[in-house]
């Protein structure tokens, strides 16, 4: 009997590697969180962008503003979000030279944003990132809060949460947020957003104590100056030995 | 995934670093560069003149980092006949970005641009592997940098006079030289300020603290 | 017109044995036919005045604009066909976001009126092509501070304090002559922009005109921004007391 010859496809001939079909994230930033509250939008995220494990740039902004009233949040690789940061500022400038009295209002820029990352994720060159959009609109103070990823998945919502953040803040900010997005005080918004990024602070390996947090409401937006929070480390005094 | 070097390739290795002090800025760079456990060149130069007054400082891969310099220099050197003017840190900064982030999956490429000019002054930027720009008042790169995050952070003032300032990217290298296998031989630094360059020189048997001639070695 | 070019007008790869090339000039009548335009370059800012005459009293007051940003620190007033001036507009605004890709900066305004000036020149040497028939002024901040440039049909192009084109150009460079540009703010230079677009204006052959002003200033944080209706108001009760006043003169 003649041998059957069979040819394998050049992937399987050089099995030695796995065949990979894009770049992962190398610079990295960590989870972002965004809630609405009575007056609009909050969002909150570290100054870090890790290396691997190491904590490389500690001042680092992640928090980006689009014109008066929309803010973007990103997490995940830092290059990408350079990117897509000098893509928006070329829109804007676009949308400034137009000067057809439109303006290009929060789910403007979510629907591009969401354009964007779905091509690339088609071209199989995904931006490494997850997206918070948060505003509120300049006339009707109608407020919008959504997720975009690098796969073009969104959703909107009264609360959201990236990375790590989607596993440890997202079901603290739904019991805190969900139901009372129309009665939140600014004061009430701001510990909720403070108390979850501790924890993340606490059990995410990748974040710093060192944070900055953006308002947007229908008179505009405040983005704060980097801050700490108090953390509590003395209850760890008398914990000795592992407990068997 | 990050791109990793081919067998055989050239690496870098390295240690470099960059701090501005008051006059203008300071790079370094060890003088090591390998193939895998050989030593190719004990004396080479990572620090790459681009412009008049704008270095950068070169690690990863060797072709790579050389490839890309030799072409921001050229773009460079058109800018300044183009525009009747020299190119800031920062113009330069993004060539070296717009190059290492269109080519991330194919580049082996960690880079220092550091420089002064006349309307920012010094500054430091770092290109990491993932084509990302960052600002930066002093900035380490290459293997041998892991090793001294801890010394740097302690040891950077702001507003540093040009002497400290010296003495801190010497010790630091001097540090990283001695517990990187990547990084080794002599230091390499140079001085940038308005009023030029000046080039200096650690000869691999002065570096500052040679833990060879200490009694306790860990 | 017609004994003028006696065949040496049909295309601009051919010179006239004087050497001239009248596809060229015949672009700057085009120019010379349209509302008057001019630019000034005041101490913290410039400013762009155009005369836009109605084609129509039908025509909605603010359309075919005739001052366009071309980014956020830089515009161009143009006169001339304005469907020509806005295929440069359009030009104007790739070559800025070109710049923007390649330096993470914005354009200076010496380089784009450079660019700018080079693109209309290739429309001046091969002949299956015409020149744009329009003049452009460039303006806007930059490092440098507040700069000025007109280019010319010809793609030639030069910096100014104050410049003019159209057909009041000559009324409007005399008045213009007359400023103190060292001692002029932006704030003031629109006054007495409004002031030479009136008097270059020629009520006897021209009735309607809307007045376009933009200013890119210190004031304005740098960016190019329409002048606000009172400023405007302002600027145009200025200049009517300075007509009233003359008049009293006369009499």
């Amino acid at each position: 009997m003649a041998s059957i010859k069979l040819k394998l496809p050049q992937a399987a001939q050089n099995a030695q590697e796995p065949i990979t079909h894009s770049d992962g994230p190398i610079v990295t930033g960590t989870s972002v969180l965004g809630i609405k509250y009575k007056d609009g939008i909050m969002v909150a995220a570290d100054c870090l962008a890790s290396y691997g494990s190491l904590a490389r740039f500690r001042d680092v902004n992640r928090l980006q503003a689009f014109g008066e009233r929309t803010i973007i949040g990103a997490s995940g690789d830092i290059g990408d979000f350079q990117y897509v940061q000098d893509e928006l500022e070329k829109l804007m400038i676009k949308d400034f030279c137009l000067a057809d009295g439109h303006e290009l209002a929060t789910p403007h820029v979510y629907s591009y944003l969401h354009r964007l990352l779905y091509s690339r994720r088609s071209e199989m060159k995904p931006l490494w990132n997850s997206y918070v959009v948060g505003g509120v609109h300049s006339s009707s103070s109608q407020r919008f809060l959504g997720y975009v990823d690098l796969l073009g998945t969104t959703y909107q919502s009264s609360t959201i949460a990236t990375g790590f953040g989607a596993h440890l803040a997202q079901p603290l900010l739904r019991k805190a947020v969900e139901g009372r997005e129309d009665t939140l005080t600014e004061e009430e918004a701001v510990k909720i957003l403070d108390d979850c990024m501790r924890v993340l602070f606490y059990r995410d390996a990748r974040s710093l104590n060192r944070i900055r947090r953006a308002k947007v409401t229908k008179d505009g937006m405040e983005v704060t100056d980097p801050y700490s929070l108090e953390t509590e480390w003395a209850f760890a005094e008398h914990i000795v030995g592992y407990g068997a | 995934m990050a791109p990793t070097l081919k067998t055989g390739e050239v690496d870098l290795g390295t240690t470099i670093m960059a701090t501005v002090f008051d006059g203008g800025v300071i790079i370094g760079a060890d003088s090591r560069t390998t193939t895998g456990a050989y030593i190719a060149n004990r004396v080479t130069d990572k620090l790459t003149q681009i412009h008049d007054r704008i270095y950068c400082c070169r690690s990863g891969s060797a072709a790579d980092t050389q490839a890309v310099a030799d072409i921001v220099h050229y773009y460079s050197q058109m800018y300044s006949v183009q525009h009747k003017k020299a190119p800031t840190t920062k113009v330069v900064a993004s060539m070296f970005r717009e190059l290492c982030y269109s080519n991330r999956s194919m580049l082996m490429a960690g880079i220092i641009v550091a420089g002064w000019d006349k309307r920012d002054g010094p500054s430091v930027y770092s290109i990491p592997l993932g084509g990302s720009v960052h600002k930066q008042p002093f900035s380490i790169g290459g293997s041998g940098s892991t090793y001294i995050y801890g010394y740097c952070d302690a040891h950077f003032r702001e507003n540093m006079n040009r002497e400290d300032a010296l003495d801190f990217v010497k010790n630091a290298i001097s540090l990283a030289m001695a517990r990187d296998g990547s990084s080794g031989g002599t230091i390499r630094m140079a001085v940038i300020t308005a009023d030029g360059v000046e080039r200096l020189f650690v000869p691999g048997d002065q570096l500052p603290g040679n833990s060879n001639k200490k009694k306790n070695i860990v | 017109m017609t004994s003028i070019g006696t065949g040496y007008d049909y295309a601009v790869s051919t010179y006239s044995p004087d050497g001239r090339v009248f596809q060229i000039e015949y672009a700057s009548k085009a120019v010379d036919n349209s509302g008057t335009a001019i630019g000034i370059r005041a101490k913290d800012g410039v400013v762009f005045a155009v005369e836009k005459l109605a084609q129509s009293k039908l025509q909605v007051p603010g359309t075919n604009q005739r001052i366009q940003g071309v980014e956020r620190h830089l515009g161009m007033a143009t006169s001339g066909l304005l469907s020509d001036a806005k295929q440069l507009v359009t030009r104007a605004r790739s070559d800025a976001l070109n710049y923007r890709n390649s330096y993470s900066a914005s354009i200076p305004v010496k380089t784009m009126a450079e660019q700018l000036g080079m693109f209309m020149h290739a429309y001046t040497i091969y002949s299956g092509a015409r020149p744009y028939g329009c003049s452009v002024v460039l303006g806007g901040m930059d490092d440098e501070g507040p700069q000025l440039y007109m280019i010319d049909p010809s793609g030639s192009y030069w910096g100014y304090r104050g410049c003019a084109s159209g057909k009041g150009k000559q009324v409007a460079r005399t008045e213009l002559e007359k400023l103190k540009f060292d001692e002029l703010s932006a704030r003031q230079a629109i006054k007495e922009a409004t002031r030479i677009i009136y008097s270059a204006h020629d009520e006897a052959k021209d009735k309607e005109f809307e007045l376009e002003l933009v200013w890119i200033s210190a004031e304005t944080n740098g960016r190019f921004e329409r002048v606000s209706k009172e400023m405007v108001a302002e600027a145009e009760a200025y200049t009517q007391a300075l007509l009233n006043a003359e008049m009293d003169d006369d009499e």
